[in-house]
């Protein structure tokens, strides 16, 4: 069985898997990491979204083996060691951006990436840059003003951030 | 209701941020498939390959010897073991109700029905054992399409049910036939509500941990109602009630898809009987698109009469209902529950409906969001406008012509029902300045006169519905097996934090923020010194769950009511305590004061400890500050709204965009403006989702086309636009918090507008109506049917 090192949420796990379990089996299953979730098995419903190396990928569609020596963050480790939250997490909460949740681990790491690439986007480039996240409960209008209000405070906070003298 | 004190600002009405957020936004959540107890054992489910077999062979021994395998039985080994799955509902004496087992021992019935279950150490080695069962059995004809089924001929899905006829039934409201020999114009139209998949974000899942030295067992299950599941399941697996204990943790979304008694709930239980170690089944999409509940799935045929005035006189319509290939707790009533919304909010003498319920080799139906409301209010609104356009009228014109005027109210009814109040003109005039209509309509008729390529399409829809399931002597009447009751618990705690308890089940609507601004108010204590207790059999043991749009308007009122008895019961300790008369006392913000000194006061919270220690109370009284209430509700609630959709249909491609979405609910008091926000948007989205994008397909062999999210268009964030909302407040007079109910409104109102809008924007080519999902295939396909038409 090959033989993994990857790092959780700041923990570095080394683990032998089976070769054709799916990262987000590794996850949820060897590493106890389940508040990142399975809605599907076709890759279509984003729930099981991470960042892979700072970057979000469906993580039912990468091999637990691909992963070696990548560096995760899920839900779980996404909001700051202070346990205080990440803007997107405050910003769906203060948007009611999510009702019953379960698609909200993926969607606010997709949104994070998206604001990652794009910092300013339109409501038309947020709702194609989070099509590949389905939400049942919301219809997503809540979402979009979420990821809106997450990008203006991130732009407030960058702001703020450069006023400080180094 | 408590006043307002000074400093105190009530909590209904204020948009309180959600406390459930907290740990789903930081993925510190609990759902059924998160369960993982010391020696655990993962289940999989051999399911049919084919819609329709005669089953000659189930042997498991093979699977048995695969490694970390612990077990493996065939329908047949367990048919001791369990009784058949509860079917609720009895909607006429010609019901045929077919046993259905949680595995299948001598027929499958549809593409995905249950035969064998394996037991291993794991998930994978579970589903891997699978292979190596040996299942034989000699295909049968399909029967998949509704009509066919009931025809010379068809091949049975039970051999004792002749025609697949599972039941027919008429009701007949005032004299249609005079209504029609009056009237002057008659339509006819059919109208097919597509079968739709309920598509909740969280697949199914159940945990089931036994005890075997205590007999007793403890199931988390992903369900809307654990308090029905505690019921059935003892009944079906043979464990006293008190010794099953249900748990719906963290639910990841329901619209009725989870308002069931599953068979692998059922699997759940026995197997941990049988194996006394926990056992857990997760379904994977895929499969929760062949087993888990479908929805809708009606072939409706209307015919409306009207005078050339516009007055209706009256509706009749016969529906054809598939059941699927079993009758799980609710799929004979779903038409039931949709007949008495038929007439919508037009007042009209006559209205006539019938019909069948027919078995077919298909996944079983039973409820989805709105649960039959949705498929009858589709027919009038849709039927509105076909009327109106037959009459040269205004939709809306023709609507205002024959809906209830807001001085009619309370109004009974063509079919009996008494809407209690309602200001429809309100609504409407709100819905048509949102979206400038009379603008968008001559903007309309200029794209008409140049014969653009992009026409414009305005849709209406003037919905109403009933919510707040439901007086349990009505359902009793109407042949349902249960109550429609809600019990609440209310208790302060020594310390001064209150818990509340509901019967209910949430799963994504917010009853811990909603159900929490109703009792800060009642008892005037603060939001955040109350928690609400739910979804648990042992923690919260009196319950009819969460649907039906009625956990507000049955569940919030119990919590109410028990409420006030809590300050009744203080009031006595406190005027005790503060040596007046009961009478002497106002209660004010959580404070009973006495009556001209101010000073001579006690606080709820201060009489909760007093009360806990029991050292000074008032001879006979009892301890503790608890109190339990049950309501039953005397009648339904009736939210309305105008909703209208704005489309451009490229009549080259046959695409549809929908430009613009105003819905103008009426929802009655609103206890968090936040979340009714939500529900509405959320609704909408479903609805618009019937109307253009979703659509369970079976081939002809019974196979579901649709059989994953690559084929079943969910809509994503891309394809839905923003929606313009607002609120007219009429309050319910049947509460005393005026409430009416949310969860379904949105979905009721909207595919009716969009297909609405669709058909406005195709009507000089002819369409009278284009079949849902709205796809460029099924615009170009309207728009072949009618070349040629006059128009």
């Amino acid at each position: 069985m090959p033989r993994i090192s990857v790092t959780v949420d700041g923990v570095r796990h080394e683990d032998d898997v089976e070769p054709r379990v799916l990262l987000v089996h590794y996850l949820r299953d060897r590493i106890g990491k389940v508040g990142t979730v399975v809605g599907c098995d076709t890759s279509n419903c984003g729930a099981c979204t991470i960042h892979l190396d700072g970057v979000s990928v469906k993580s039912c569609s990468v091999l637990a083996v691909q992963a070696d020596g990548a560096e995760i963050t899920t839900i779980e480790g996404l909001a700051g060691t202070d346990g205080g939250l990440h803007p997107m997490q405050q910003a769906f909460h203060e948007c009611h951006a999510l009702q019953c949740g379960f698609c909200t681990p993926g969607m606010i790491m997709a949104a994070v990436d998206l604001l990652s690439n794009n910092p300013d986007p339109s409501e038309q480039e947020i709702r194609e840059g989070l099509e590949g996240n389905l939400c049942r409960c919301t219809g997503y209008q809540n979402i979009v003003r979420a990821v809106q209000l997450a990008a203006k405070s991130s732009a407030g906070a960058t702001e703020s951030r450069e006023e400080v003298p180094a | 209701m408590t006043a307002v004190a000074e400093g105190r600002v009530n909590e209904v009405g204020q948009a309180r941020r959600r406390r459930e957020d907290a740990h789903l936004i930081t993925g510190q959540t609990l759902w059924t498939d998160n369960v993982t107890l010391p020696g655990m054992l993962h289940l999989a489910i051999l399911r049919s390959p084919v819609a329709h077999a005669t089953i000659t062979k189930v042997d498991v021994s093979a699977a048995r010897e695969r490694p970390g395998v612990v077990a493996a039985f065939s329908g047949a080994d367990l048919a001791g073991d369990w009784g058949p799955l509860p079917m609720a509902w009895t909607v006429s004496e010609d019901q045929k109700s077919p046993p259905h087992f949680p595995l299948t021992a001598d027929k499958v019935r549809f593409v995905g029905d249950g035969v064998a279950v394996v037991a291993a150490t794991s998930r994978e080695g579970a589903v891997d054992a699978l292979d190596a069962i040996d299942f034989e059995f000699e295909t049968l004809p399909a029967v998949v399409d509704m009509e066919a089924a009931v025809g010379e001929g068809s091949a049975l899905v039970y051999d004792d049910v002749p025609a697949n006829r599972c039941f027919t039934w008429r009701e007949s409201h005032g004299d249609y036939a005079a209504a029609k020999d009056r009237a002057e114009v008659v339509l006819n139209r059919r109208f097919i509500n597509q079968r739709l998949i309920p598509s909740a974000m969280e697949p199914r899942s159940v945990v089931v941990q036994p005890s075997p030295a205590t007999g007793e067992y403890t199931m988390w299950s992903s369900t809307q109602v654990p308090h029905f599941v505690q019921i059935f399941i003892s009944l079906t697996a043979g464990v006293p009630q008190s010794s099953l204990r249900v748990i719906a943790p963290d639910v990841g979304g329901g619209f009725g898809s989870k308002l069931d008694v599953y068979a692998e709930e059922a699997i759940g239980v026995v197997l941990a009987k049988k194996l006394g170690v926990p056992v857990k089944w997760t379904e994977t999409r895929s499969e929760n698109y062949q087993v888990t509940i479908h929805g809708r799935d009606l072939i409706q045929d209307a015919e409306i009469a009207a005078m050339r005035d516009g007055t209706v006189l009256g509706l009749k319509v016969d529906l054809t209902a598939n059941m699927g290939g079993y009758l799980q707790l609710l799929t004979t009533c779903i038409p039931l529950l949709g007949r008495y919304m038929y007439p919508g909010i037009y007042k009209f003498e006559a209205h006539d409906l019938s019909c069948t319920g027919v078995f077919t080799n298909t996944t079983p139906t039973d409820a989805y969001r709105g649960a039959g409301r949705p498929e009858a209010t589709y027919v009038i609104e849709r039927i509105m406008d076909e009327l109106a356009y037959e009459l040269s009228m205004d939709p809306l014109g023709l609507r205002r012509k024959n809906w209830i005027q807001r001085d009619e109210f309370p109004y009974t009814t063509v079919c009996g029902l008494e809407y209690d109040s309602g200001d429809y003109e309100k609504a409407t005039a709100r819905a048509t300045e949102l979206l400038g209509y009379d603008e968008l309509r001559r903007e309309q008729q200029a794209r008409r006169d140049r014969n653009d390529h992009v026409q414009i399409g305005i849709g209406v829809s003037t919905y109403t519905e009933m919510c707040g399931l439901a007086p349990s002597r009505w359902l009793g009447q109407k042949g349902y097996i249960a109550g429609g009751w809600e019990a609440a618990t209310v208790r302060v705690l020594p310390l001064g934090k209150v818990e509340v308890v509901t019967g209910t089940s949430p799963h994504g609507q917010g009853h811990e923020t909603t159900f929490a601004q109703i009792a800060a108010d009642a008892l005037g204590v603060s939001f955040d010194d109350i928690v609400v207790v739910h979804g648990d059999t042992r923690t919260a043991p009196l319950g009819l769950d969460t649907y039906g749009s009625r956990s507000l308007a049955v569940g919030g009122i119990a919590i109410l009511k028990a409420c006030e008895k809590i300050v009744e019961k203080a009031r006595v300790l406190a005027a005790h305590q503060l040596e007046c008369d009961p009478s002497d006392l106002e209660f004010s913000a959580g404070t009973f004061a006495v009556r001209g000194s101010p000073d001579a006061a006690k606080t709820i919270q201060e009489l909760a400890f007093a009360s806990f220690v029991a050292h000074d109370l008032p001879d006979g009284a009892n301890p503790i500050l608890t109190a339990d209430a049950v309501l039953d509700p005397e009648t339904f609630s009736f939210p309305h709204g105008t909703h209208l959709a704005h489309v451009e249909v490229d009549t080259e491609t046959g695409g549809v965009d929908l430009k613009k979405y105003v819905a103008v609910d009426d929802v009655g008091k609103v206890v968090n403006p936040l979340v009714v926000e939500g529900q509405v948007h959320g609704g909408v989205a479903q609805g618009i989702a019937q109307a253009l994008f979703e659509e369970a397909v079976y081939d002809a062999e019974g196979n579901l086309v649709t059989g994953t999210m690559v084929d079943y268009l969910v809509p994503s964030a891309a394809d839905l636009p923003s929606f313009t909302t607002d609120r007219t407040e009429t309050p319910s007079t049947t509460n005393p918090l005026g409430v009416k109910g949310v969860g379904e409104a949105g979905t009721i109102a909207s595919t009716p507008a969009v297909v609405n809008a669709v058909v406005d924007a195709l009507r000089p080519r002819g369409v009278n109506d284009v079949q849902m999902p709205c796809t460029p295939m099924h615009v170009w396909q309207a728009m072949e049917a009618a070349k040629g038409e006059p128009r």
